[in-house]
């Protein structure tokens, strides 16, 4: 059987390496847009900030996966796909024959459609590229402006930081991370980030990128221009659905498939950030990888399913640990909160019913598999309620 | 330099070696102790530097001179008997005074005054006891001696926790219990003194005249003689309907008893709290008499008093319905005798107000003068508000006393600073006659004086200063010891006039003297006086439970507290024991649960306690502790919800039995404070505890909004410096938070929805650490170590064990209360812990009750 796997992020890397093992007879193949061994993008952060070298991202050698029987094509876009003839064309003309093809494609980072958004010195933070652009302002230049406080344009600006750039975080609620983490956290979070020399401004809107031969800086809603040779774009990730619609599959915000990650095509499955999984995208690794899984025991014949699970979600900044997952700020949730001013620690767990279903750890995260354990298995917690917010230590019976 | 003299607290009257500075020892020439001391006797030593001194005389609220206080002193009194005459002036005086003291007191008001109206606390500890004794025997007398306890075969304790409220008595018995002595202990609660006990009578309050008359009946059955109008009485009397006790209990006593020559009945306030104390003196005497054991050794009936100088206030007669030196009133040339000695012509004529009536005379404005000395009756009077009400009618109120922020104080109009123990000089007699010198072994503080020196002064100012020109106590007691070798018309054994030629040297070099001592160089023994048969009927007590009311509050002490805890409150390890005010109840009476705080109603009043559940209270009877005031604890005195009904004979308050109802205190939250000093907190209900370390425990509960509480408990810290750890769970209703500063724990509030908050010893630990860390600073809001046994209170005081290291002794099998004492060192102190080992150590080799 001929397996193609379209994209050799986290995911696709994942289903390969599984289908190679656990499909019999399987011959499989590895696509990669990008010129690169797969390698671990969530560690592009750490890059940036100069924690590792590339080579240490690094995933899997060209070695390692031959040796699995796994044939990797990396520099490989691929700009069709036939299903009748279940083949694809790829950019340099080639085509190649599948009898299962797995859609692990990923997704693009949102660039605003601001005037001046497409600049020089205008970056989103997605891939090696941007992160060598990134490296190389740094280098040329004093001043950025991130344009959006999630994690991912959190840890852009921590990088910049540490490489010397006097940084501006234009975020658009009132407190960063706002869709992992509470106001309080968030107060903390941005508190201890400018005690580091980052710079917040929020909430506010981007405008337009000043420049004409490359980026100056940043007009806000409200005029202010904050100047800026280096703009980096983290707004927010888009599936990658394009080949698919093109092809005729089922599109909505991904493409659609259900709970084996099929798509509206019974050869062709969807997994990680391209993917709507029964109505559910995911934007985040650890359930992409788990989508990879499923996909490839539903496609060796096991019954498996993907169902979406709490997130968790964790800061890659050093010495600002912050994590969350589950629900942060439902209405008919019961909160908990622990704080220590001294030395800037706060949790925050949400209860229904008894039961944990959401958590946010910042300054200390060491009980972050704890209680991403209890709200995974949905555990009562409420005769222990009082001792909930000290982790496992005190919880041995829950644990 | 170390001081020989006596205890202050119980009616033991232990001698005591005092050091400045070093821990207080027993004395082992003292025939009292032999070297033993009690749990509150070992930590006399922490007493003494009490930070709530009443320094400096004050008037209408300002610091005042001597001369001036004492003039207003004299002002008040002369306004009063212009106003009012001698029946309009009253003194309410201690049995924590001196006898010296007492004596002056006595002599200002029967002698000068003109008034009886000088009753003491006494009066509510052991009145019931002299009046059985005047009847009795025709005096106040107390036959037996301390050795008697040990030498009797039959050791009945009647209404007495002897092992906590007379803790170096029940160690003797306990040491002096060879095989075949038996102990019965007669009381309607399992108490730790029924530890070892080889039968316990839990009878139903106030019914021990109808076990007394059953066993006369018996005595008499067994061919004792007893006379016609004593047994009448018990004639058919249903025994076990009216002890609530079974006919086989009660045979084994009887048949006990009679075959028991020596055999002696200890009484205490179990007996003499009642409206039938009087009568349950005379029963418990009458079955003595009959049996033949009154005045034998090891055999009699032994009233042992409260109070440290409960005896010596007697001798002095500083009670409304006695004169001096156990002279009376209707007994032919006495009064006369009294008069022409004292030369005091307007001595009172006749008996005046005892406590209860004296305070109610006051409720109606009819004294214009009242001077309370060295007591607090705002917090031990039976109908607490109505007494406070009373106080504050009084128009000129004044306080002697060594604290200053006793509950009664702080009503009022003259405050003076008064001696405490160790820095005042005299004498003291305990409960078996003996006399011991209480000396002086500290410099007075600040302006205090001695008592007598106060009532001098006064006298001096209303014209009579010839009469009170002493120089020193021992003037005092040469006058008291020779105003009893007056006038003996009738017989009188108390005569101890052959120490009235004492020299100040002699006086100063006293050592523990037993009266009588009719001529020098004679020495006091056990007495075999001459006794009456007084018939006593059975009375139930005077309310009964029932209706709104329906059950029986009973008060009492407990094992490290003292009276109003002005002194024991201050110290931590003595709090330890029991540190907040608690109501027990039988599970099966319970109306909530165990920790849970309730509110105790009588017909006078109300206090809000801790329920504990106490399998060893009779099922529709509660009791709570005596020892709470206002000061430690808002809404939680006692006597408010005690009823005022009092003994038609003796004048003492029926403390023991009150109707009550218990019901849940509606609260929205619970919680406690820690702190490095005492907060001003105002919260619904409050208790204050003094915990090792310097540091402040508060408990609180109230009605408002906890989220609003929190802030503002928090803000009471006033901690600006401290950075906070703070836990907060709207929710549920849990608020906590600790303020730290550079490592060392500063405070923590703790709310709760309900009482089950976490141990608060764990958390009083870690006030001592210098360096808590990073991370140890947030778990201190869990209230506990992450591993490790659950703190638990202390059991042991002296040493510092806990309940959970006992309870894991016992489980790694110590099954005695020496084999915990080796493996823990509980116990081994003064041993005042020693039947609550014993009791852990009985629960734990019983099976769990289904």
């Amino acid at each position: 059987m001929r397996i193609v796997v379209i994209g050799a992020g986290p995911a696709g890397t994942r289903a390969a390496v599984l289908a190679a093992e656990r499909v019999p007879g399987a011959s499989v193949t590895l696509l990669g847009a990008e010129p690169a061994l797969p390698y671990d993008r969530v560690a592009l952060s750490r890059l940036l900030a100069g924690e590792v070298e590339t080579a240490d991202l690094i995933t899997h050698s060209l070695q390692a996966l031959t040796a699995r029987g796994i044939a990797f094509r990396p520099g490989t876009r691929v700009v069709s796909i036939d299903r009748a003839a279940r083949l694809l064309r790829t950019a340099r003309g080639e085509v190649i024959v599948y009898d299962r093809l797995i859609l692990a494609l990923g997704s693009s980072a949102v660039r605003l459609p601001v005037p001046g958004g497409n600049l020089p010195g205008v970056v989103c933070f997605r891939d090696m590229a941007d992160v060598r652009q990134m490296m190389q302002a740094a280098r040329e230049f004093g001043r950025a402006v991130v344009i959006g406080g999630g994690l991912l344009g959190l840890e852009a600006a921590a990088g910049l930081a540490h490489r010397g750039m006097r940084v501006t975080v234009v975020h658009g609620t009132a407190w960063p991370m706002n869709r992992q983490i509470d106001a309080f956290a968030g107060g903390l979070l941005g508190g201890r980030m400018e005690r580091r020399g980052i710079r917040f401004v929020m909430p506010a809107a981007t405008m337009a990128i000043e420049g004409t031969e490359r980026a100056t800086g940043v007009r806000l809603a409200d005029g202010r221009v904050l100047p800026a040779e280096l703009v980096v774009m983290a707004v927010g990730i888009r599936p990658n659905t394009a080949l698919a619609a093109d092809c005729g599959l089922d599109v909505g915000q991904g493409i659609r498939t259900d709970a084996a990650l099929r798509s509206s095509d019974p050869a062709i499955q969807a997994i990680g950030e391209c993917a709507e999984v029964e109505g559910v995208c995911v934007g985040l690794v650890a359930p992409a990888l788990e989508q990879a899984e499923a996909a490839i025991h539903a496609l060796a014949g096991d019954l498996a399913r993907w169902a979406p699970r709490p997130d968790s979600a964790a800061l890659k900044i050093s010495g600002t640990a912050v994590w969350s997952a589950g629900e942060i700020d439902a209405a008919d949730t019961e909160t908990l909160t622990l704080l220590d001013e001294q030395e800037d620690c706060y949790r925050r767990l949400s209860l229904r019913d008894g039961r944990l279903v959401g958590a946010v750890l910042y300054g200390d995260t060491a009980d972050a598999g704890f209680y991403m354990d209890l709200i995974k298995r949905r555990a009562d917690v409420g005769a222990q309620r009082q001792l909930l917010a000290f982790g496992q230590a005190y919880l041995k019976d829950a644990a | 330099m170390t001081t020989r003299t006596t205890c202050p607290y119980c009616g033991v009257g232990c001698g005591v070696l005092a050091t400045p500075g070093a821990p207080v020892k027993g004395d082992t020439a003292h025939p009292a102790n032999r070297g033993r001391l009690c749990s509150k006797g070992t930590a006399l030593g922490e007493t003494l530097n009490h930070p709530n001194r009443l320094l400096f005389p004050e008037v209408d609220g300002k610091r005042a001179s001597w001369d001036a206080a004492l003039d207003a002193m004299a002002e008040g009194f002369r306004t009063a008997l212009n106003e009012h005459g001698p029946d309009g002036v009253a003194l309410y005086v201690s049995g924590q005074l001196l006898t010296e003291d007492y004596y002056a007191a006595n002599k200002f008001a029967k002698g000068f005054l003109g008034t009886a109206n000088i009753d003491s606390n006494s009066r509510l500890c052991m009145a019931s006891a002299v009046a059985g004794h005047r009847r009795a025997f025709g005096e106040d007398l107390v036959p037996g001696i301390y050795d008697d306890l040990e030498q009797a075969d039959l050791l009945v304790l009647l209404g007495s926790n002897t092992a906590w409220c007379h803790p170096v008595l029940f160690q003797r018995i306990q040491a002096a219990r060879a095989a075949g002595k038996r102990i019965v202990v007669i009381d309607p609660r399992r108490t730790a003194t029924c530890e070892g006990a080889d039968l316990h009578l839990a009878l139903r309050p106030g019914s021990d005249v109808a076990l007394y008359l059953g066993l006369l009946a018996h005595l008499h059955s067994a061919g004792f003689p007893v006379p016609e109008a004593a047994l009448e009485p018990a004639r058919g009397l249903d025994v076990p309907a009216l002890t609530g006790l079974s006919a086989q209990a009660l045979a084994t006593f009887y048949a006990w008893f009679a075959a028991t020559p020596r055999t002696v009945t200890l009484f205490s306030q179990g007996a003499n709290q009642s409206s039938a104390g009087a009568d349950k003196a005379n029963a418990i005497i009458n079955a003595h008499v009959a049996h033949g054991s009154l005045g034998l050794p090891g055999g009699g009936p032994f009233s042992v008093t409260g109070q440290p100088n409960a005896m010596g206030g007697r001798e002095v007669g500083a009670l409304a319905n006695m004169l001096a030196g156990h002279l009376e009133w209707d007994r032919p040339g006495e009064f006369e005798a009294l008069r022409d000695y004292w030369q005091a012509p307007r001595l009172a004529p006749r008996a005046g107000l005892k406590a209860v009536d004296l305070f109610n005379a006051a409720a109606e404005g009819r004294i214009g003068a009242l001077w309370v000395m060295a007591t607090n009756p705002a917090v031990s009077m039976p109908a607490g508000d109505t007494v406070r009400q009373a106080l504050k009618c009084v128009p000129m109120l004044a306080v002697s006393d060594c604290v200053a922020d006793s509950d009664t104080l702080a009503l009022a109009r003259i405050r003076l600073p008064a001696l405490g123990w160790g820095e005042k000089d005299g004498t003291v007699t305990n409960s078996e006659r003996v006399m011991s010198r209480q000396r002086r072994f500290l410099p007075a503080p600040g302006e205090a004086r001695q008592d007598w020196w106060i009532v001098s002064q006064v006298a001096a100012r209303l014209g009579w200063g010839r009469h009170f020109a002493w120089k020193n106590p021992a003037a005092i007691f040469r006058e008291h010891a020779a105003l009893t070798g007056l006038a003996r018309p009738a017989n009188r054994v108390f005569d101890i006039s052959g120490l009235a030629d004492l020299t100040d040297a002699e006086y100063d070099a006293m050592e523990p003297t037993r009266w009588p001592v009719a001529r020098r160089g004679e020495l006091g023994g056990r007495l075999a006086p001459a006794a009456r048969f007084v018939p006593t009927a059975f009375r139930a007590p005077v309310n009964a439970p029932g209706g709104d009311l329906p059950f029986i509050l009973n008060t009492g002490r407990l094992r490290d507290q003292w009276h109003t805890m002005t002194r024991t409150g201050q110290v931590p390890r003595l709090m330890a024991h029991v540190p907040e005010p608690f109501l027990a109840m039988h599970p099966a009476d319970a109306v909530a649960p165990d920790g849970a705080l309730v509110r105790v109603e009588g017909s006078h009043g109300q206090a809000v306690l801790r329920l504990r559940h106490d399998a060893g209270q009779r099922q529709g009877e509660v009791f709570a502790p005596m020892h709470w005031t206002e000061a430690f604890a808002q809404g939680a005195r006692i006597n408010s919800a005690v009823n005022p009904a009092v003994d038609p004979v003796s004048g003492q308050p029926e403390l023991k039995h009150s109707p009550v109802a218990v019901e849940p205190f509606p609260i929205r939250w619970q919680g406690f404070v820690l702190a490095r000093r005492q907060l001003s907190l105002h919260a619904a209900w409050q208790a204050v505890v003094p915990l090792e370390g310097g540091v402040w425990r508060h408990e609180l509960a109230g009605g408002d909004a906890p989220a609003q509480r929190f802030a503002a408990l928090r803000d009471a810290c006033a901690l600006p410096d401290a950075a906070w750890v703070v836990l907060e769970d709207a929710a549920g209703g849990h608020f906590r938070a600790a303020a730290l500063k550079d490592g060392r724990l500063l405070a923590v509030v703790f709310i709760a929805p309900d009482h089950l908050l976490p141990p608060r010893e764990w958390l009083a630990g870690l006030f001592a650490e210098t360096a808590i860390g990073s991370a140890a600073r947030r778990t201190i809001l869990a209230g506990a170590p992450a591993s490790g046994p659950a703190p638990s209170p202390t059991i042991c005081v002296c040493n510092g064990v806990s309940r959970a290291t006992i309870e894991a002794a016992i489980e790694g099998g110590c099954c005695s209360v020496a084999a915990v004492g080796e493996t823990t060192h509980a116990g081994t102190g003064c041993g005042s812990c020693r039947p609550e080992i014993a009791s852990l150590i009985a629960v734990a080799r019983q099976p769990e009750p289904a």
